[in-house]
């Protein structure tokens, strides 16, 4: 092939590749989008007062800030779960590591004469992110270095999480108290602070693979194993750290979790959470065999798992909501398919094409 | 039938203006009743977003006959293959089989019509048996539960029809690949195809399973199946094809039998320009650069101070030599082995499928751990524990099977390139985007990487292609020594010289080269040494005019192992 004949076409048709990429990028955000928007705007017909907003007694209200604020704790996870479906794996340990984590505060911050440790709640916050940590590491261990499926590997913590939240507090529940689970749980401030904590943790995730060079090494890493070894990504630190962090995630949500209700609770706190954060990141266009990820598209994902939550428990009778979830869910991801696009706009081609075909047969006849 | 015969009827004149040859045959009978081509393409077209992939093609592939389909790079070759497996559909013409008109959405409804196709890579699933393999989703069943009796039977019968003796009740990955792809034909064979396409099948075949290959081919047309092949080696082509169509750039150059295309006017049509030309710059790129190493294309014997001294300049001899490798070797790998390499030198590989030569890549860049003796590369002696350590040391390497561990197919170009380089700095540091878009574009200029945008995910590529953003991606990363496997497998001509003109340059920067390849032909034309490998040993080294196909071949053969020309 002569140079001219294999230049020309790079430089003549590269503005169009251009715009096709980003267009391609827009796609995988839109119909997450789109379906946000349709089941919002349901929401503004049916629901009076849906999108109001007010301030009452200094506080940001309204059933929007509501979603937010009930939101922020799968948005979070759906961060640190990001990382992990991006690599190819999956961690169902983070409900149980929500709950772990409420639990190791609430023991930490207890008075030592009712079997505490007696330090201040701050610390006991501190203690409680630190043990999600070494959950995550736990994790990141199992699956990295020592080979194990990570359906099974965080399948141990997802089980045994729980029971040492239990054995921790010694009862099923204990109540929090003190200044900085207040501020957690409604603020002297305008704005509530459980979102706030999801966008410096979106911002911090952000950061963290997208200015450096960890996205495309997660991205490698998820789209081919075998070839990113070889050309020298780290592929056991890289899977390690994703637990690292989703463990983390998971320790945050455990606080705002449990400052929602200012109660520690080993068995309700974070329950079936895990698979509303693989739902919101799968929503938000991140492949569950690994590969591109999108946090943009999984916090879309987690806000809509939350508006519908919202939608359903105003609207419809308690006995219906899983089946409504469930339509709603298969009706965004076949949205999301462009098998089933491709198929749908193909049949109903079909049946215009048949439609136009009676009707001129009977105009001939 | 009655329409294609009026439409031959019809034309006033069969063949209106350009040169004779790029036109079809002219059917010699006057109404071609009794030769219709059993599938027909006419007009097909296909459009990509930024490329016409088919442009207007036709095609006809007849019963009883071998018809190669022959292309460069981006030719339309595997598009045409998809379209005619019902893998793509199709954007305009029609598409005739037996006559009638037919348009498959998949490849099991093309199946279902007697269209059964070969791919390049095996597509079968190896933790199955190669029975399962066989009958993989048109199980015999009996009292509504598979009979595995049949199965076994008919598999058995299956793969007696092609000579070979394998056990179809072991797993198919205990196989070679070329076992595997022999399989992979027995089933199509078996699901009673009228058309077969085999789309590159010999390229990870020696050459008795090559022959192997061909004598069932032949035994098959003569049954009176159609049959189309689709491969890279002229010689194959020529030995078992009766008829050649050539594509280039999307467009049909047209039909030859294959007995009237002289190897020259074939390569002429795929490239559109004569091969004397690459040849010619091919030893320019070679001699013009440092007159003193590197022997001519054509070994001239009267040359002084070429090959007798072993080919090494004698400038370069005092320096110090890049890696050493004293007794390196992996039990039921490979057998320890010496192995010194220089800057600015190329080495080939040598030998027969499964000799050894990937085994030896493999240990030389970390990927499988040495057991026996260690390497030396400037002051530092060690054995590589994972490729990371071979990186940060300068080496580089293109792996055999580019699909499952070269690209990652899932990113663009531009990510592909920058991975090595980036992975080579550290978590934290990352290049700036204008940097990468810099580095990105520069390679797809400089290696001529055809695609409308260095954003375009790296699975749209052609196989040469790819291969060449895979080249980039350690070019990228300057290496000291490159090792590449198997670079120019499965890849045309024009790429296949490109690479090998890269190659070339490259050494001449001092950049010492591995270089792998069943081609023979290809080894002796690039290398200043050849290792001759056999049965997982090292068995001989050639130097200078002492490297030819024959003197290869020969080392292969000998009994114990030899210095030739040392």
């Amino acid at each position: 092939m002569s140079p001219q004949a294999v230049l020309e076409p790079v430089s003549t048709t590269r503005m169009r590749g251009g715009a096709f990429g980003r267009l391609h990028l827009w796609g995988k955000l839109l119909w997450p989008a789109l379906a946000l928007a349709i089941l919002l705007a349901v929401d503004g017909i049916c629901i009076r007062g849906f999108f109001s907003v007010s301030i009452v007694q200094g506080r940001l209200t309204g059933t929007l800030v509501d979603i937010f604020r009930y939101g922020a704790p799968a948005m979070v996870l759906s961060v640190g779960m990001t990382f992990v479906l991006a690599t190819g794996g999956v961690d169902l340990s983070v409900g149980a590591i929500m709950a772990l984590a409420g639990a190791i505060a609430a023991k930490a911050a207890m008075p030592v004469s009712l079997n505490g440790m007696g330090m201040s709640p701050g610390a006991g916050i501190a203690i409680a992110l630190l043990v999600s940590v070494l959950a995550g590491m736990w994790n990141g261990m199992s699956v990295a270095w020592l080979g194990m499926q990570p359906i099974v590997a965080t399948l141990v913590l997802m089980v045994a999480g729980r029971g040492i939240a239990r054995l921790c507090i010694g009862a099923a529940n204990v109540p929090l108290s003190g200044v900085i689970w207040t501020a957690l749980h409604n603020p002297h401030l305008t704005l509530p602070t459980a979102p706030v904590i999801v966008l410096v943790v979106a911002i911090v995730a952000g950061l963290l693979t997208r200015a450096t060079s960890i996205g495309l090494f997660i991205e490698a890493l998820g789209g081919n194993p075998v070839a990113s070894r070889y050309a020298g990504v780290r592929v056991g630190l890289i899977t390690f750290m994703v637990y690292v962090f989703c463990g983390l995630c998971a320790g945050i949500a455990g606080m705002i979790s449990s400052a929602d209700v200012m109660i520690a609770n080993a068995s309700s706190t974070g329950m079936y959470m895990e698979l509303d954060a693989i739902l919101a990141v799968v929503i938000g266009g991140t492949a569950l065999t690994g590969g591109r990820f999108s946090l943009v598209g999984s916090l879309i994902g987690a806000l809509l798992i939350q508006t519908l939550q919202t939608t359903l428990i105003y609207k419809v009778p308690i006995q219906q909501t899983l089946v409504i979830k469930a339509i709603v869910v298969l009706a965004v991801c076949l949205l999301q398919s462009a098998e089933f696009r491709r198929k749908s706009i193909a049949v109903c081609a079909r049946i215009g094409l048949s439609r136009t075909r009676k009707a001129a047969a009977q105009v001939a006849s | 039938m009655g329409a294609s015969c009026r439409i031959a009827l019809d034309l006033p004149n069969p063949l209106p203006s350009p040169p004779p040859a790029y036109h079809r045959r002219e059917e010699k009978s006057f109404c071609p009743m009794a030769d219709t081509p059993l599938l027909q393409l006419q007009k097909v077209r296909k459009v990509f977003p930024g490329v016409l992939a088919l442009d207007d093609v036709d095609f006809s592939a007849r019963r009883a006959e071998i018809h190669a389909i022959m292309g460069e790079n981006g030719a339309g070759k595997s598009t045409l293959i998809k379209v005619l497996t019902g893998a793509y559909p199709r954007d305009g013409g029609r598409m005739l089989l037996d006559g009638a008109e037919i348009s498959p959405r998949s490849p099991q409804e093309a199946q279902r019509l007697g269209i059964s196709t070969v791919y390049q890579e095996v597509n079968l699933i190896p933790s199955l048996s190669v029975a399962e393999n066989i009958f993989l989703g048109r199980q015999p069943t009996r009292w509504g539960r598979i009979d595995w009796r049949q199965i076994r039977r008919r598999a058995q019968a299956a793969i007696e029809r092609l000579d070979l003796s394998v056990d179809v009740g072991r797993q198919l990955s205990s196989y070679s690949i070329a076992i595997q792809q022999m399989v992979a034909i027995a089933r199509a064979i078996d699901i009673s195809a009228r058309l077969l396409i085999l789309d590159e099948p010999t390229s990870s075949l020696d050459a008795n399973e090559v022959q192997r290959l061909f004598a069932v081919m032949r035994k098959l047309r003569d049954e009176g199946m159609a049959i189309i092949f689709v491969s890279h080696f002229l010689d194959q082509i020529y030995a078992v094809t009766d008829r050649i169509t050539v594509l280039r750039n999307g467009r049909l150059i047209g039909e030859y039998p294959t007995a009237q295309l002289s190897r020259q006017d074939l390569i002429a049509r795929m490239m559109g320009r004569e091969l004397a030309d690459l040849d010619v710059q091919l030893q320019q790129e070679k001699t013009g650069g440092e007159a003193s190493r590197g022997r001519p294309l054509i070994p001239s014997p009267g040359t002084p101070g070429e090959g007798q001294g072993g080919g090494r300049a004698p400038g370069l001899s005092v320096t110090q030599s890049l890696l050493r490798a004293r007794g390196l070797g992996r039990s039921g790998s490979i057998q320890p082995f010496d192995l010194e390499i220089d800057a600015g030198e190329i080495i080939g590989l040598a030998g027969l499928l499964g000799s050894g030569r990937s085994e030896m890549a493999r240990l030389l860049f970390g990927i499988d751990v040495a057991d026996s003796g260690e390497m030396e590369i400037g002051e530092k002696k060690l054995v590589f524990r994972h490729p990371r350590q071979a990186i940060a040391l300068g080496l580089a390497f293109c792996p055999e099977d580019r699909k499952t561990s070269g690209i990652i197919p899932e990113l663009s170009i531009r990510e592909n390139i920058v991975l090595a380089l980036q992975a080579r700095g550290g978590l934290f540091k990352s290049l700036s985007r204008p940097r990468q878009d810099e580095i990105a574009t520069g390679y797809i200029k400089a290696l001529g990487i055809v695609t409308p945008s260095a954003e375009q995910s790296i699975a749209n590529l052609s196989g040469g292609n790819q291969q060449k953003a895979i080249l980039a991606r350690w070019l990228a990363a300057d290496p000291r020594l490159l090792i590449l496997d198997e670079p120019t497998r499965g890849i045309d001509v024009g790429a296949k010289a490109e690479i090998q003109k890269l190659v070339l340059s490259l050494c001449r920067q001092g950049t010492a080269i591995i270089f792998i390849s069943s081609e023979l032909e290809e080894v002796v034309r690039v290398s200043d040494r050849v290792l001759v490998l056999r049965d997982r040993a090292l068995v001989g080294q050639l130097r200078g005019s002492a490297i030819s196909e024959q003197t290869i071949m020969k080392t292969i053969a000998q009994d114990r192992p030899a210095e030739v020309a040392q």
